[in-house]
């Protein structure tokens, strides 16, 4: 089990850092998904695996999941969608601003010599 | 007056020029003038217990275990340069007020010298180092600001840029040293820093610390090689120069060597690096001060020089030494205050500062001639003025002191110092006062109001009685002598006396004024010589510098972060993968304590899935719509992962905001183009896919050895679980902890999911009012659109299902306390609800039936989160303390109710307007593309059809 679930956060680890080097902003933000996915799952694996032991409380029972990092996880999963929201805003605006949905600026599209005192 | 407030008003009393500003240049100056008064007057309140020779103290205790307090004391030496500052400060504003033209802006002159004042203050009675680098610091920043006061001068912005950097520098130096210094001692007050001399010295990091201190003072008091900043930061007013350079910031680094004397000096690196940097700044600088035709220029190195007279009597290392060093602070004060404003003066009216276009000022400005003669040949060592008497007892010690083992030659450096001051005095007085009286002034000159005048003529009684009277001066400089020696050493018994006999250092004095006095008849030729002698430019040499440590961090900068994003991720990630390889090839790594448990062909399956969906996101990411539904198919499996592995709010929780995303990212993909284009070479592709390749590896590695070994310490869940029906009243633990356990945690996530709905919000708005608009207006689509936008089957189907989910939600929302649910999960099925009336049955259609907008639900729910959390206040527990009880009301059974309901209420409403608003402002967008929107539900209506044709057929 553990290595089934160690392979696919490799897995997706793997895909989102390839999808994060992508030019578009697209494919950029799946793979920001992606991470946030493996990411996500790691952290949760930081209670350790436990199979038919969920958190919630029953008469007779003394082993259950570790209920923190699922509470961590939780939120996070929640706010990534807010970020995602952001990063995607950010996309879609830059796009509909300039019709081009790379993700990076040239060298030369900044000048970037800063402005001297002249005497 | 305590020593807290004496520090603290010039600070407060900062905030009053500005208000003041408009009731007038007198109001303005007049408050500034009495907070600096009040100050003064409860410094002296403090002499009685000084003159006992008692320390006082202040302290505030505010973090001992990182010996960060706020402690002040005030012994001798600190009152001494208090005194100065407070004093001379009043006299400068007096002066000031006049000086300032109606084109400055009075009020920020005087909140800016007030800043400036109370750092000083706070330097010299700071009894713990990191106070006083604070204070140190601050008097660099303040300065800078009145340095640069004339902000449409160039020399004023580059003056002040260059005394920011080169004392901001030494600053940063000198917090190293400290922090050396009070790791040596233990402590980082000075008063127990200053008792352990012995530990200090034979410590093995004593010169490091040295050498860093000193580099902090000899930048702040401009000694060799870091003089250059203080000519250019003539650039300020008058006032400030007067202030800045003659009481007070450049003598914060000769304060402090004072200070740490008893500790520093004695040591040979002490003698060789002090004395050596001091008579080198005294002769350089008094020789070319001789040079300089500006007579703020003449007096800024004039004071370089004596700067590093004194130093050099500091570096000495003998009581005596330090005593000659007191002495001529005093008199250095005096008399180069009135100099400077005297300068000020004769710049003010004669609207020149050029010696060569002065001359014969004697008979029309009088009174300013008087002062400045009189300060002049103090300056100049003739006998019975103050300058005389510390002269003297200079060459006396030079007389003692031996450098490099070379005899004499302190002794004659000493001379030609003084003999080049002498002789730039002389020049000063003879070039500007003397001479016939010329006709080509800028202006006409004149003798200025009492305004102007009377400061420096009251800093010229001390320079004649001291002169006069030496004794007058004696008790009060053993006094601060002592406090400066401390245990040490002792004070000296020598008097303080005009005539010491026919001694060498009368000669030497001698040979100086003499030799000044020809130097100066030798003028014309000599600065022919001067000006043919090539020599190197600190300003060009400084530039040169910046603009290669400039040229330096723009290769960095731009190298690393030159606008191309993926070159950010490349760096970030593979900083990140190398970071973790060193940390796992260094580490160790304890043997496996959990065995691998069995897997069942569910999990197989599920993992088989997500697998194939990554890979096929991968593979085929360039067709955007079906990497969506790949990514979609990711997410369910990463839910059905959390049910498989006891973890049922997550799954929950990771399918709905699954749903939501989805949603989200359609409406994106909506205007953004439909394909990835193929860009990256293949190259570049390989390269990307071999660093995502040892990235996936690395994280499984470290995935898979962590899951195998157990928590190294207990983990804090154990409490959670054992807690939280008896304390949280929940047996959902999961649940319990998020509203309860760790309530604050959930409140602050909440305003940030609230915030960055609002952001998206905010960005809407920007780009529906900008050029977007009407990109957006005109924008054609780029596919076929459905003839039937909102079908009929979806409509129907979305507003039977509203109850139902609504319901779902209530229920989830209820039973989250005690099973898989909670505010976060009904909050994303609710949102999903509305949702999908927004899909079926259009925007306009569904946002004319909205009641309430979003803002106010992320409001309100953020609103009642925090309510639930004060109104723990109102029974004396800490914020977010929940309660619960039992009730019972007939016919239900028994229930509970707990305020963490409440809070949970508030995170439910918050989730819901946070997603809705983000949703809504994409939507917004869209319907701003879309030509025509339908008030209707539905697009095909046979009933409207036909009451249409009816229309029709009556017409």
């Amino acid at each position: 089990m553990e290595l089934l679930v160690a392979c696919v956060i490799g897995v997706m680890t793997a895909g989102g850092i390839y999808l994060l080097l992508r030019l578009r902003t697209f494919p950029v933000i799946l793979g920001i998904s992606l991470l946030t996915y493996a990411v996500n799952v790691f952290l949760f694996t930081s209670g350790r695996l436990v199979v038919g032991a969920p958190p919630v409380l029953r008469d007779g029972m003394d082993a259950y999941a570790d209920p923190l990092p699922q509470a961590l996880v939780l939120t996070a999963i929640v706010i990534s969608f807010g970020m995602t929201a952001v990063v995607v805003m950010i996309g879609l605006g830059a796009f509909l601003g300039s019709d081009d949905d790379h993700v990076d600026d040239g060298p030369h599209d900044h000048d970037s010599t800063p402005v001297e005192d002249q005497p | 007056m305590s020593l807290f407030i004496i520090v603290a008003l010039p600070f407060l009393g900062a905030l009053l020029p500005g208000l003041m500003y408009t009731a007038g240049r007198a109001a303005c100056a007049g408050v500034t003038f009495t907070v600096s008064l009040a100050a003064f007057l409860g410094l002296l309140t403090n002499l009685p217990s000084v003159l006992a020779g008692e320390v006082l103290t202040a302290r505030i205790i505010w973090m001992p275990e990182l010996g960060l307090n706020l402690t002040l004391m005030l012994d001798g030496l600190g009152f001494f340069f208090a005194l100065l500052i407070l004093g001379i400060g009043l006299l400068i504003i007096a002066y000031a007020r006049h000086y300032l033209s109606r084109d400055d802006h009075m009020g920020e002159f005087f909140t800016y010298l007030l800043l400036f004042q109370g750092a000083m203050v706070g330097i010299v009675l700071s009894d713990n180092i990191l106070l006083l680098l604070i204070f140190w610091e601050l008097t660099s920043l303040s300065s800078f600001l009145l340095i640069g006061f004339w902000k449409h001068l160039p020399e004023g912005r580059q003056g002040a840029r260059m005394a920011l950097t080169v004392t901001g520098m030494g600053g940063l130096a000198m917090v190293g040293g400290m922090l050396i210094l009070g790791q040596i001692a233990g402590s980082y007050d000075l008063s127990v820093i200053l008792q352990n001399r012995e530990l200090i010295q034979e410590s093995p990091l004593y010169l490091p610390a040295l050498i860093l201190i000193l580099l902090g003072c000899f930048t702040k008091s401009a000694q060799f090689p870091f003089h250059f900043w203080l000519p250019h930061a003539m650039a300020a007013p008058t006032p400030v120069s007067a202030y800045l350079h003659s009481a007070t910031m450049v003598k914060a680094g000769i304060f402090l060597m004072a200070r740490m004397w008893p500790v520093l000096a004695g040591t040979p690196e002490w003698f060789v690096i002090v004395t050596t940097a001091g008579l080198i700044t005294m002769v350089l600088a008094a020789v070319i001060a001789l040079f300089k035709h500006d007579l703020k220029a003449l007096l800024a190195f004039s004071t370089v020089s004596h700067l590093g007279l004194i130093t050099m009597l500091l570096g000495t290392g003998t009581p005596f030494g330090a005593m000659a060093a007191i002495f001529h602070i005093l008199n250095h004060a005096t008399f180069k205050a009135a100099l400077f404003m005297s300068a000020g003066i004769i710049d003010h009216e004669a609207h020149t500062r050029d010696i060569r276009r002065l001359g014969g000022l004697r008979k029309l400005m009088p009174i300013t001639f008087v002062i400045a003669t009189l300060a002049a040949l103090s300056m100049a060592g003739i006998p019975f003025l103050n300058g005389f008497l510390s002269k003297e007892m200079m060459l006396e010690e030079a007389t003692h002191t031996t450098l490099f083992g070379i005899p004499n030659l302190v002794p004659i450096l000493a001379t030609v110092g003084s003999l080049f001051s002498a002789a730039y005095c002389f020049r000063l007085i003879g070039h500007v006062f003397l001479g016939p009286v010329r006709d080509d002034y800028p202006a006409k000159p004149h003798d200025p109001p009492t305004g102007l005048w009377l400061p420096p003529a009251l800093l010229i009684v001390p320079v004649i009685v001291i002169g006069v009277a030496p004794f007058v001066a004696e008790p009060f400089v053993k006094l601060i002598t002592a406090s400066v020696l401390g245990e040490a050493g002792e004070v000296p018994k020598a008097y303080f006396k005009i005539w010491h006999g026919l001694v060498p250092a009368l000669f030497m004095s001698m040979a100086a004024v003499v030799g000044g006095l020809l130097v100066l008849l030798l003028f014309k030729p000599l600065l022919a010589a001067w000006d043919n002698t090539p020599r190197p430019e600190a300003k060009v040499i400084f530039e040169g510098l910046i603009e290669s440590a400039a040229g330096v961090a723009r290769w960095v900068i731009l190298g690393l972060h030159n606008g191309a994003f993926s070159r950010y991720a490349l760096i970030g990630v593979a900083t990140i993968i190398v970071a973790g390889g060193y940390a796992w090839t260094t580490g160790t790594i304890a043997p496996p304590t959990r065995e691998l448990q069995a897997v069942g062909p569910v999990h197989v399956a599920t993992g088989l899935m997500l697998v194939t969906a990554v890979a096929g996101l991968v593979l085929m990411h360039r067709n955007r719509l079906l990497s969506l539904i790949l990514i979609g198919i990711v997410g369910l499996m990463v839910s059905i992962g959390f049910v498989l592995l006891s973890a049922p709010d997550l799954a929950m929780t990771q399918f709905t905001v699954e749903v939501v995303t989805i949603i989200l990212l359609l409406l994106a993909l909506n205007f953004l183009p439909k394909r990835t284009p193929v860009e990256s070479t293949l190259l570049r592709r390989v390269r990307d896919g071999g660093v995502a390749i040892v990235g996936g590896l690395a994280a499984f590695a470290m995935a898979y050895h962590y899951m195998l070994r157990d928590a190294v310490v207990a983990p804090i869940s154990e409490f959670h679980l054992a807690n939280s029906y008896k304390g949280g009243g929940g047996t959902n633990v999961v649940n319990v902890i998020l509203v309860d356990f760790r309530g604050f945690d959930t409140y602050g996530e909440i305003i940030v999911l609230g915030i960055a709905a609002l952001l998206i919000y905010a960005l809407t708005e920007t780009l529906l009012d900008g050029p977007v608009r009407a990109r957006l207006l005109n924008r054609k689509l780029d596919q076929a659109r459905a003839g039937d936008v909102h079908p009929m089957m979806m409509v129907v189907l979305t507003r039977v299902l509203l109850p139902v989910v609504l319901l779902v939600g209530f229920y989830i929302f209820l039973r989250g306390h005690n099973e898989p649910g909670g505010g976060f999960i009904s909050g994303l099925v609710v949102s999903i609800g509305v949702v999908m009336q927004y899909m079926a049955s259009g925007f306009a259609w569904t946002s004319a039936r909205l009641r309430y907008p979003y803002h106010g639900v992320i409001g309100a729910g953020v609103l009642i989160a925090g309510l639930t959390g004060i109104g723990s206040w109102f029974v004396s527990k800490p914020f977010l303390t929940s309660d619960f009880t039992y009730v019972r009301i007939p016919p239900f059974n028994e229930f509970e109710l707990a305020t963490a309901a409440l809070f949970d209420l508030g995170v439910f409403l918050a989730v819901v307007g946070a997603v809705m608003l983000s949703l809504e402002s994409f939507s917004r967008l869209a319907r701003r593309a879309h030509y025509d929107e339908s008030e209707h539900p539905m697009d095909i209506d046979p009933s409207r059809d036909a009451a249409a044709n009816e229309a029709g057929g009556a017409a």
